[in-house]
């Protein structure tokens, strides 16, 4: 597909998907308390995106990721929170 | 459209779905054996689950003119417990030579603890003694990446498994590449809310390549759609993929792999 294409196909969504993004950042701004290691790691993935050929989806994805190699003892529960708490 | 749908949960699923899969094209469906939700206090519940796995859910969907195939094991949610787990893997020589039985899965990690790896070692070898073909989920969120590198790990450190005869489940972007130079098949999940889109896994398909990929919405009783895989087709016709790419796609891709199953048998197809 050409970029023409590519726009004309998906720049609605990925428009409307940004500014949920903002709108949710604004809410966050809003509230009270302090935020956690999940905003940190959305934070250093926001600064990630751009520039060309960065392989942006990926390195997003291991923004979020545990690096570690090593099993861990005990599970402490079943669910994922979505960020590495390190 | 054709499809095989490789992974789904019909065992949750409504009899509209069944119909609705069919008209959408669906010619096959596979369900491995997972999680329901809640833990199971005994090896007794999943004797059952195993039953409905292989005797009655291929009754129901049969209704609906749709072949059903099974996967078996213990999941790695319930694997923190190993001497429950060991109990459930002796249960398998009772099931794994029923007729729409596949192979061993899906196995994996959930939270890459010692006892899940365990677990998952202990199911690796069970497959390569018995032959069997290996459905892997990989872990959700933060932890997919330590946990395909791991499952990865314990399936290169076995001898007998044949890459080829393994798919690992549940790819993303930063998972998938990994899986291939290792030889093995790649799935992609289309969930609505995690896992990937149906952009992403054609954006996927578009970088690393058609082959040894297939594409499953591993649909079941939490937010999941049955129709994903049709869906993620007519998105790859908006991007002008030709109908052969689609084709192979979703379907002869399944059909190659689950092929190396004597079990997997489709009405017409006699061989691949």
């Amino acid at each position: 597909m050409t970029r023409q294409q590519v726009l004309d196909l998906y720049f609605m969504d990925a428009r409307s998907k940004l500014i949920d993004i903002a709108a949710f950042m604004d809410r966050l701004e809003r509230s009270s308390g302090e935020e956690d290691f999940r905003m940190k790691a959305f934070r250093e993935a926001l600064s990630q995106l751009g520039p060309a050929g960065a392989d942006n989806a990926r390195q997003v994805l291991l923004k979020f990721s545990d690096p570690t190699l090593e099993p861990i003892a005990v599970a402490p529960g079943k669910g994922a929170c979505g960020a590495w708490p390190g | 459209m054709r499809y095989i749908e490789p992974h789904a949960h019909m065992v949750s699923r409504v009899t509209d779905d069944y119909t609705r899969m069919r008209l959408a094209g669906c010619e096959a469906v596979c369900e491995p054996a997972f999680w329901a939700g809640f833990d199971r206090n005994s090896a007794e519940g999943f004797y059952d689950y195993f039953c409905q796995l292989t005797e009655h859910e291929p009754k129901r969907a049969a209704k609906f003119g749709l072949p059903h195939f099974s996967w078996l094991c213990i999941n790695s949610k319930e694997a923190e417990n190993t001497a429950l787990a060991a109990e459930v893997v002796a249960l398998l020589p009772r099931f794994i030579d029923k007729p729409n039985v596949l192979g061993i899965g899906e196995i994996g990690l959930n939270k890459n603890t010692r006892n899940e790896l365990k677990v998952l070692e202990m199911q690796i070898d069970f497959a390569a003694r018995h032959n069997q073909l290996i459905l892997v989920h990989t872990p959700h969120l933060e932890d997919k990446l330590k946990g395909t590198r791991l499952i990865l790990d314990a399936l290169k450190q076995h001898p007998q498994i044949q890459p080829g005869r393994v798919i690992i489940d549940h790819v993303e972007e930063h998972t998938i590449r990994l899986v291939l130079d290792a030889g093995m098949w790649a799935g992609m999940t289309l969930y609505p809310e995690s896992k990937c889109t149906p952009a992403r896994a054609i954006d996927m398909v578009e970088t690393c390549g058609v082959d040894r990929v297939w594409l499953n919405s591993a649909c079941d009783w939490g937010v999941s759609d049955p129709l994903a895989v049709p869906k993620t087709a007519l998105e790859m016709q908006r991007r002008t993929h030709s109908a052969e790419m689609i084709d192979r796609f979703i379907y002869q891709n399944p059909l190659k792999f689950l092929s190396q199953s004597p079990h997997f048998r489709l009405p017409g197809i006699s061989k691949l």
